[in-house]
């Protein structure tokens, strides 16, 4: 079986500029969402406390949010959460009563009302343990993409290296626009996933760049342009399927993962197929944008023989 | 060119031999349990109490499933989670206070497989039911309070060195003396330096007053701290041990927190409460100086406080703590004379000679007992000493019920904390949402794997089936390491075990794509497999590398489930480079690699094109 079967190359970087285009509007639409609506931040980001509860039967939302609104919580968010059971109970933090005791409040006023009910989960985030995970996960944001441009250029070249993060920044910012505009909610697994997405699909742009190399060193008469397109064709059909294949466990993780992976997958999803897109005709039209020329690879790949050379 | 030398072969047999060694013990399922063992660490378990727990065991008929002896605890198994629980009542009940007696799940696997120290994953929290706490060290309440503790000595050094002074105070984080001339600055000055080599010292004059301001030095604050975090640490696990914890995790976690995970605790309430609370005690002296009325009026005596007696009246105590909470050793609930709760202290060498000196010097002056308990003070009772009190044994009766008695008893013993701590953070998971977080994991990976399974074979034939085994050789490997590492296994780490199955089949597709697109430019078939496998090398190693620095990035900046993804998915990189080369390789060497004449390479259709423009 053979999915790909391109007869001549594709003239991928001749729609550089519709392709550019294409990136740069969705890139605007999804600051812009970001923007206007924000990241709905989870319990881990802003603090406050989150409990799931299990009921034996439908739980009946109505009656818990008076319930809560009884012992003087009217501000706590009530929705189910995965099935007509389960109930997801938000509570921002509370100054008055110390949040350690919070849930064990609520726990009780719930109890009273139908004993059924089953504590499942409870997290609850200082505000300040909260600030710090902010901090921390932009951090290393920050230290994945200068570690990657780093990698890249020592690899490759710096352009490669700008021209990979830039791709793959722009995968993560359309992933963020998707949260922001569905308002889904934005977890510590979530950016675990970002980051993931980071380091995944900048792998993307490595094969392409691997190519790249090699056929300036094969091609020696075609342009820059035909080589990138012949790198780009030629690699196109394992993208797709290694892409295909990972998208295969994330699809899995997200019928059988249940609620706590949902977004999680959700959030690879977004980030491989974007990140196919983003190799494609992101990453290597900037590297054309940017002027690379046979001389920055064959110089750098003369070298590397050299030292493989040596034992 | 297509075979490996027999040290490589055997490399990849030994690896998978341990891999499968290795995942072995996750196989074998976890039967109920309890755990006992001494409540004081210095104490040994020995096989003594082996026996004893047997002889009351066998008393109560109730039927084990086997016993052992290890890491200063007896592990009895039992058929079913009901036995155990009873077996938990009348153990608790038959051994008495000195022992934790703790739920706990062992693991079924053989003990030969114990012997080689292999052992399931390590499951977290989310996985198995608990609770997570992360603790803050309140570090000024530790500064304030060791302050307080100086100014006490400082005032009595003074008073024993004749030196004359104005006032003590505590005024943020410095201690202010103040004299009245120069002279006896300079003498308490060089009194403090001699005796206090922790302590740093300005001098400043304001107005007609010799200011002499006292703090602690920067080396002396730090340890001060290390040694506050550390004793909150004791002091909790004590207070864990009171709760009876099969597998407590109590850490420091940077400067000044905690961490305490409680796997398996399903009264939360109970657990934050007993952990959370910052009691100790105070003993301080009633100032009978000044009037009572006065001060309620709002005319404080500078170094006094107003507080209320339990079930009394208003009461003046000074500021100067004579004893704290730290010197006792043991606290037992029980009753006075006269039949009315009581608390029993038994105080240590130090803090008896404090109490008797103290009961000496003050016969027929009133005592005030102070309980403090996150941050609120309260006396709760001031009795007249009626004479000294050598033995270091104390009654404490106030106003207080039984129940009352026993808590604060509980919480006296457990310790007192150093510095007043508050939660911070909390994770608590049923254990019925674990185990379905459990299953969710395994299915996700499951059916993901078999997804990938399906599509390689079909599309890459022997060489997709070969990608496949060499996929879940990576998986074998990946668990073996979790185990052997005993890395804790989350809902994340679950999760990045499945998208690292997705992501491991990279490595395979690109040498497939590879074979085929030599094969297609006309290169003999032994030939196409082996330049495949080379060039598709650089790029796998480029590739991998670049998420390796994510998953790295991740481990040093996540915390608590993101660690938990970060540790899967670099391991996952290091097992999946591993197999997708060195043992599909391997496996396609032994299989074509002595073949002379390979026609074909049975790595699915290898579509030319017609027009080949190169």
């Amino acid at each position: 079986m053979e999915f790909f079967r391109f007869r001549r190359d594709i003239p991928f970087m001749s729609w550089g500029k519709y392709t550019t285009t294409i990136s740069l509007l969705t890139f605007i639409i999804a600051v812009f969402f970001l923007a206007t609506k924000g990241l709905n931040l989870g319990v881990d980001f802003t603090g406050g406390t989150v409990m799931e509860v299990g009921y034996s039967q439908a739980a009946d939302l109505n009656k818990a949010r008076n319930t809560l609104a009884g012992i003087g919580m009217p501000d706590a968010s009530i929705q189910h959460f995965g099935n007509s059971s389960d109930v997801l109970i938000r509570l921002p933090t509370k100054p008055e009563i110390s949040s350690a005791q919070l849930s064990e409040v609520v726990m009780k006023a719930l109890r009273q009302e139908d004993n059924t009910v089953e504590m499942r989960r409870v997290e609850f985030v200082g505000p300040q343990v909260g600030e710090e995970l902010v901090e921390n996960g932009a951090l290393a944001l920050l230290i994945v993409s200068l570690g990657i441009i780093a990698y890249l250029a020592m690899r490759f070249e710096w352009k490669f290296g700008v021209a990979a993060i830039i791709a793959n920044l722009h995968d993560v910012i359309i992933i963020l626009g998707f949260f922001a505009f569905f308002q889904w909610e934005f977890s510590l697994t979530v950016l675990a996933a970002v980051l993931a997405i980071l380091g995944y699909s900048v792998n993307e742009s490595v094969v392409v760049f691997d190519r790249i190399r090699e056929n300036f060193r094969k091609m020696r008469k075609a342009s820059v342009e035909q080589v990138i397109d012949n790198a780009i064709t030629r690699t196109m059909s394992r993208t797709i399927i290694t892409h295909g294949c990972t998208q295969m466990a994330v699809c899995s993780m997200l019928f059988f993962g249940g609620e706590a992976l949902h977004y999680f997958a959700l959030a690879l999803t977004i980030g491989i197929c974007f990140g196919i897109y983003s190799a494609v005709l992101v990453a290597s039209p900037i590297v054309m944008l940017l002027g690379v020329t046979r001389e920055d690879l064959v110089k750098i790949e003369k070298k590397e023989t050299k030292e493989e050379a040596v034992p | 060119m297509n075979r490996y030398p027999l040290w490589k072969y055997l490399i990849v047999l030994v690896s998978v031999l341990l891999g499968l060694l290795y995942t072995l013990p996750n196989f074998y399922g976890e039967s109920p349990a309890i755990q006992i063992s001494p409540m004081r660490t210095t104490d040994k378990a020995d096989t003594s109490l082996l026996a004893r727990v047997e002889g009351i065991l066998k008393k109560n008929n109730i039927p084990v499933n086997g016993m052992l002896f290890e890491l200063n605890s007896v592990k009895v198994r039992f058929s079913d989670t009901d036995i155990q629980l009873k077996a938990k009542d009348i153990l608790q009940a038959g051994l008495g206070n000195g022992y934790v007696v703790a739920l706990n799940l062992l693991s079924e696997s053989p003990q030969w497989l114990t012997d080689i120290s292999a052992l399931p994953m390590y499951l977290g929290l989310d996985l198995r039911g608990g609770v997570h706490f992360l603790l803050q060290v309140d570090m000024k309440g530790a500064l304030s309070k060791s302050l307080d503790r100086f100014s006490a000595d400082i005032r009595s050094s003074l008073r024993e060195e004749k030196i004359r002074y104005k006032r003590v105070s505590r005024e943020g984080l410095q201690i202010i003396v103040k004299f009245r001339d120069l002279e006896s600055r300079d003498k308490a000055t060089d009194e403090i330096k001699n005796n206090y080599e922790d302590l740093s010292l300005r001098e400043h004059d304001l107005e007609d007053e010799f200011h002499l301001a006292v703090s602690l030095k920067e080396t002396a604050l730090k340890r001060m701290q290390d040694s506050a975090v550390q004793q909150n640490i004791t002091t909790l696990r004590n207070r864990v041990n009171e709760l009876g914890v099969a597998e407590p995790i109590i850490q420091q976690a940077g400067a000044d927190r905690v961490v305490v995970q409680l796997p398996g605790v399903q009264d939360t309430a109970k657990a934050k409460d007993i952990l959370g609370r910052t009691a100790t005690l105070e003993l301080r002296m009633v100032d009978e100086e000044h009037d009572v009325s006065l001060a309620l009026s709002g005319q404080n005596p500078s170094d006094s406080e107003l507080y209320t007696e339990r079930g009394g009246g208003p009461v003046l105590v000074k500021k100067q703590v004579m004893l704290t909470g730290d010197r006792i050793n043991d606290a037992q609930p029980g009753f006075d004379n006269n039949n009315r709760p009581a608390v029993h202290l038994n105080l240590d060498s130090n803090g008896a000679r404090t109490f008797k000196q103290l009961t000496r010097e003050n016969v027929g002056k009133r005592m005030a007992i102070l309980l403090i308990e996150k941050n609120q003070k309260e006396v709760i009772t001031a009795p007249v000493i009626q004479e000294e009190i050598p033995s270091g044994r104390v009654q404490i009766t106030g106003n207080m019920s039984i129940s009352e008695a026993r808590d604060i008893s509980l919480l006296l013993r457990a310790g007192a904390l150093a510095a007043p701590m508050d939660i911070i953070e909390e994770r608590t998971v049923g254990p019925s949402l674990g185990a379905e977080n459990i299953s969710r994991g395994f299915n996700s990976t499951l059916f993901g794997f078999a997804a990938i399974a399906i599509f390689m074979t079909v599309y890459y034939l022997i060489f997709g089936f070969i990608s496949v085994t060499a996929l879940g050789v990576n998986l074998l490997l990946l668990i073996a390491l979790l185990s052997i590492l005993q890395a804790t296994l989350t809902l994340p780490g679950m999760a990045a075990i499945a998208l690292t199955i997705g992501m491991a089949i990279d490595a395979n597709v690109l040498i497939n794509e590879r074979i085929r697109d030599e094969l297609r430019n006309g290169i003999s078939p032994q030939a196409a497999i082996s330049a495949g496998y080379e060039r598709a090398f650089g790029t796998i190693l480029d590739a991998n590398i670049t998420t390796l620095i994510a998953g790295i990035a991740l481990f040093a900046f996540g915390s608590g489930p993101i660690k938990g993804f970060a540790v899967v998915l670099c391991l996952g990189i290091l097992t999946s480079m591993f197999s997708a080369i060195m043992v599909s390789r391997s496996l396609v060497n032994l299989l074509y690699g002595k073949r002379r004449k390979l026609e074909t390479v049975p790595i699915g259709q290898v579509w030319k094109p017609t027009n080949n423009k190169r």
